[in-house]
């Protein structure tokens, strides 16, 4: 897009009405974010107006997030510490359900199908969407077992010769099967912590979901299982859509194509991820990335 | 001064010389802004150790004192007796040596045989002697102690290791004191089992189908011979048990994952302590329960249906044992799935699990280990549970599997052995030891195994 429509949508307040899929009603301005958060309808597989969260007694932690992810693409999150990246993240795959006393409001659309409502069971959004954690959680099962926990549940293998191909493919795109082929019965949590990543992206990708979404994923690694774990999130994007949060900068302009900008609960600019590391186009984001600010 | 007193002077004495010390190593130290500190520890640690010089030489002696001086003088005071006295056997001597204390604890003058009375005071002027030179040598002991004590506060003295070397034998003197107990209690219940497999061949009482433990006391009584085999009390040991494990491992283990996966936080800080108070109840409230509500119910339930209910049967004290163990299961379950991290719940879900599926296939598995321990604990306080048994399920060693029928168990039978006159040696008295022996060694490995699994799961996480 150019630099003219930019400003267009960043100038000219649209208003946005959600479908009528009798949740609340609402309509806003939105003017909050600089940028190009946007996208064309048939590019979209994540569309999300008007969201706000809180927590328990009514603490907001997500003021009005609108913002568009595309389809195969790689979106970086990054802001400050307690900005609200892990919390938007969560609101994508419902994780946030889980959390007692924590409420989402708006609209959040996959593939234009509300992810709230009615007929939506979070079970099977989960499936489509799926997470990894900041810490590597592998669960105290076998290496195998792990990765197959998730076909198990759903049925996606109808034997067992299924599943020890959904294993092996899994593993082989998380870059883990090489090193860990000879011991697939060993448990999971014995591995290296970047191997553990790994096995996790694994077990995520295991259940072919669309979109993965990432929490910090690097940031219990060292370089070496980082850099591995970035060129494995370069190669998915081929198949998946990724969300990632990342307090690396860096990490963020190697593996991301478009990133978004979060401060104090509310979404500030996304943009190419070139543009917001070369020119942002607000202050806090130029104040964050030049280092000025937390 | 009696030892409570000098105890009190002594605790005195100590808490004065660990002020004097530390003060003396204060002075002693050179003020920081002259190159600082040069004293190897901190000024507290002086005064510990200036305490320690004072306070354990001298309890030392005071313990040994008081443990030793007693039968010292019991000693000296038999010598004073009258020949024909002191020239009986060993069973009447301690008679008059109890007899003489009893005068001087209940006045002398009460004292009907003047040889007696002569003893007596004899006792009494040997022990105030005893009183009064502990006093001055333990009291002298702590103020050498306290000297040697502040000779030490120097600068290059390491007060801190010293102090820590002190404190770290005495925990291992704490420590000494638990295992000591269990080991002669051990070493008693041992030696007394062999006592009684010398006159019952082990494999009778191990093997043995018919236990009827009356034997004559007196040449003239007629009583059987006696007969110890053990086998009926295990059995009715183990389906007594076995019935309490089947009610309380399925409602605690539920009950836990209720509470620990599903209730509000207002519900669990209730219903938790609720089940707590279950463990609270003494047993012997259980065991009226068992034998005044709960078996006469399921007489009349069996009577209904055509059963020949015992009045007194394993099922009624199995049941309300189980009720008695609910908590230790539900309690211990709940804290093992606590402990399941919550990255591991996070991860499952993340996966598209629902909550009962995470449940089953992560946080269960995860718990199993320290869910066994806690099954293997409630086994061994049911196999020990004695008083519900004695009131609910009889006396009679019935060798059968029928919980409709009255049995009995092996800690029943320790105490039916016991309780009543009963001569010391006779095997019949032994046998109680044998039964706690084997009783022992059956929790023992319970514990062990418990323990060892448990340890395995702290190992998972950390
Ligand atoms: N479970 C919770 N209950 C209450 N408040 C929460 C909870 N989780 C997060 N918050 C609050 O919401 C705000 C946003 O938190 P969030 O975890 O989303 O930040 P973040 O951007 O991911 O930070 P970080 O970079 O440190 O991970 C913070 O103020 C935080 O205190
Ligand atoms: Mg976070």
């Amino acid at each position: 897009m150019t630099e003219a429509t930019l400003n267009m949508a960043a100038a000219a307040p649209q208003t946005h009405k959600p479908a009528a899929g009798g949740r609340e009603e609402f309509a806003h301005d939105i003017t909050g974010t600089v940028g190009k958060p946007f996208l064309d309808g048939k590019d979209t597989k994540f569309f999300s107006r008007g969201v706000n969260v809180f927590y328990t007694g009514n603490k907001q932690a997500i003021f009005d997030v609108n913002v568009d992810i595309g389809r195969n693409e790689v979106i970086a999150m990054i802001g400050p510490s307690g900005c609200g990246k892990s919390t938007f993240l969560r609101c994508l795959n419902r994780m946030n359900d889980t959390i007692a006393g924590c409420r989402v409001t708006g609209d959040i659309r996959l593939d234009g199908e509300d992810i709230h409502g009615k007929e939506q069971d979070p079970v099977l959004l989960r499936a489509r969407v799926g997470m990894v954690f900041q810490k590597p959680n592998p669960f105290p099962k076998s290496i195998y077992d792990n990765v197959a926990y998730g076909p198990r549940l759903h049925g996606l293998a109808a034997n067992r010769a299924e599943l020890d191909e959904i294993v092996e493919s899994s593993l082989t795109k998380a870059g883990l099967f090489k090193e860990v082929k000879d011991r697939l019965q060993t448990p999971g949590t014995g591995l290296s912590g970047g191997q553990q990543q790994r096995l996790c992206i694994a077990r995520t990708i295991a259940v072919s979901p669309e979109v993965i979404l990432m929490d910090e994923p690097t940031s219990a690694l060292d370089p070496i299982a980082t850099a591995t774990i970035e060129e494995l999130i370069d190669e998915l994007r081929q198949s998946f859509t990724i969300c990632i949060v990342t307090h690396s900068m860096q990490q963020a302009a190697r593996i991301s194509q478009r990133t978004a900008y979060f401060h104090m609960g509310k979404l500030v600019e996304v943009n190419n991820t070139k543009t917001v590391f070369t020119n942002p186009q607000h202050q806090l984001t130029e104040n964050y990335i030049t280092g000025r600010f937390g | 001064m009696n030892t409570l007193g000098i105890l009190l002077t002594l605790s005195v004495l100590a808490a004065f010389s660990y002020y004097i010390g530390r003060k003396r190593s204060l002075a002693l130290a050179t003020p920081a802004k002259r190159g600082g500190n040069n004293l190897h520890s901190l000024p507290g640690y002086y005064g510990y150790l200036v305490a320690i010089w004072c306070g354990i030489p001298a309890l030392i002696i005071l313990l040994l004192w008081s443990v030793l001086s007693d039968s010292i003088i019991t000693q000296m005071t038999l010598a004073h007796l009258p020949t024909e006295l002191q020239n009986q056997s060993g069973d009447q001597v301690s008679l008059i040596s109890n007899q003489i204390r009893n005068l001087v604890a209940n006045g002398i003058e009460t004292a009907t045989d003047p040889a007696m009375k002569v003893a007596a005071e004899e006792y009494s002027r040997l022990q105030g002697i005893s009183n009064m030179a502990k006093t001055v040598v333990v009291l002298v002991l702590a103020i050498i102690g306290f000297a040697i004590g502040m000779r030490f506060i120097k600068p290059t003295t390491r007060a801190r290791n010293q102090v820590e070397h002190v404190i770290q034998y005495v925990m291992i003197l704490c420590a000494a004191v638990a295992i000591l107990t269990t080991v002669g209690i051990i070493t008693s219940v041992l030696f007394e089992s062999i006592r009684f497999f010398g006159q019952v061949p082990a494999t009778d009482f191990l093997f043995g189908t018919h236990w009827s433990p009356q034997t004559a006391i007196r040449a003239d009584q007629v009583g059987g011979s006696g007969s110890f085999g053990a086998i009926p009390l295990f059995v009715g040991t183990l389906l007594i048990s076995a019935i309490a494990l089947l009610i309380a491992v399925p409602l605690g283990l539920m009950s836990a994952i209720y509470l620990s996966e599903y209730a509000s936080p207002f519900v669990r800080a209730y219903v938790k302590p609720a089940l707590e108070i279950l463990a609270g109840i003494p047993t012997v409230v259980y065991g009226f329960f068992a034998a005044l509500t709960v078996a006469p119910f399921i007489r009349d339930v069996g009577a209904m249906i055509g059963l020949n209910v015992a009045s007194e049967s394993a099922l009624a004290a199995g049941v309300v044992m189980g009720v008695m163990i609910i908590p230790f299961m539900s309690s211990l379950s709940d804290d093992v799935i606590n402990a399941v991290p919550q990255a591991m719940r996070d991860g499952s879900y993340g996966m598209g699990a629902t909550k009962s599926e995470t449940i089953k296939q992560v946080v269960l598995p995860a718990a199993l280990p320290g869910i066994v321990g806690a099954f293997l604990l409630a086994a061994s306080r049911a196999i020990g549970e004695t008083m519900i048994v004695v009131m609910a399920a009889g006396l009679s060693a019935n060798l059968t599997v029928n919980p409709l029928e009255a049995v009995t168990t092996v800690t029943v039978q320790i105490v039916t052995l016991l309780t009543g006159d009963q001569e010391f040696d006779s095997a019949k008295t032994l046998a109680a030891f044998a039964l706690g022996l084997a009783l022992f060694v059956v929790t023992l490995i319970l514990n062990i195994l418990a323990l060892q699994i448990v340890r395995k799961y702290r190992e998972q996480y950390e």
